[in-house]
């Protein structure tokens, strides 16, 4: 098989091209779906039958949620396709996603605190799911350190590949866990296969929160490869003069 | 339609008010710091690129 076509879209330059027309249309998007999403499900979206209002946290805490996790599976798809190819630019991707995802995660976990102590009467249990998101907080921590601390970039991306693809095993511990064993947490209420045992003025609004967690992901990865592609870059020709022009943007 | 009778029923949340306005406003905060940070440091990077070329341009 002909893998030059996986080595072009590698190439630093044309990803800082490319990211470069895509990043104000991410943010715009993630911009408009965030504040349709959320505004609808605070305000409009019908209380819940068991929760009264405090159900509204889910159009947070669901999507920070689903994030963390796709996060963690980009980390360790990039880990792979940077060993097999030896592609620069999946190691960077891993890197820059690691924080966001940290982030992701601890949303996730701090909201579902906030959301358990009306909900359970407790900030927090050791239930098998709220563990292993713990686990996976603890995961993106330990790729972060890796990368910082070993200061060869090879052998730090090495390091970072091989933790992302054997990390990726708590992937479906966490999805599972609800099912596996008894949890506090509940079992998942969307599936792929079946209609939301709920009406759509509450699923939709959810939806599209979804949607705007994902392409504010895909926005602020861009900008943070971007500069980092830069940083690595420097020294090229196509770089220095994206350098000095940002210089002269700048005075 | 609003669900809420009044703008003090949308600000109580049935008295999960504290709960609901507390994690949306973490969540919140949270996702700009992480608009914020490479921001900041895209300006840094240029601040001290800018100032090194400054100082190999003395004579």
């Amino acid at each position: 098989m002909n893998w030059t076509w996986l080595h072009k879209w590698g190439s630093p330059k044309l990803f800082y091209v490319m990211s470069g027309r895509c990043l104000p249309w991410l943010a715009f998007a993630s911009a408009l779906l965030l504040v349709i999403g959320l505004s609808w499900g605070l305000a409009f979206a019908p209380p819940d039958y068991q929760q009264g209002d405090s159900f509204r946290i889910m159009y947070i805490h669901v999507p920070a949620a689903l994030l963390a996790q796709s996060i963690y599976v980009m980390l360790a798809t990039a880990g792979v396709i940077g060993a097999i190819w030896k592609m620069k630019l999946a190691d960077v991707a891993l890197q820059q996603a690691a924080p966001i995802g940290a982030w992701m995660t601890f949303i996730a976990l701090s909201t579902g605190a906030i959301w358990g102590k009306p909900t359970w009467g407790t900030y927090w249990v050791w239930d098998a799911r709220l563990t292993s998101m713990l686990i996976l907080l603890f995961l993106y921590l330990g790729v972060i350190a890796l990368g910082q601390a070993i200061t060869n970039r090879d052998s730090a991306a090495r390091a970072c590949a091989v933790l992302a693809v054997v990390g990726v095993v708590n992937i479906p511990i966490i999805k599972y866990s609800v099912e596996w064993w008894n949890t506090l947490h509940q079992p998942a209420s969307f599936s792929l296969t079946r209609a939301p045992a709920m009406p759509a003025q509450m699923w939709l609004p959810l939806l599209l929160a979804v949607l705007g967690f994902y392409c504010f992901f895909g926005a602020v990865l861009f900008a943070r490869m971007r500069l980092e592609v830069l940083r690595r870059e420097a020294g090229s020709r196509w770089a220095d003069a994206e350098i000095a022009r940002l210089l002269e943007d700048r005075s | 339609m609003i669900a809420f009778a009044s703008f003090a029923d949308f600000l109580a949340m049935g008295g999960h008010g504290a709960y609901v306005w507390g994690g949306y406003g973490l969540c919140l905060a949270l996702l700009a710091l992480n608009v914020v940070l490479p921001l900041l440091a895209r300006r840094r990077y240029l601040n001290d690129l800018a100032r090194s070329r400054r100082r190999e341009a003395l004579p």
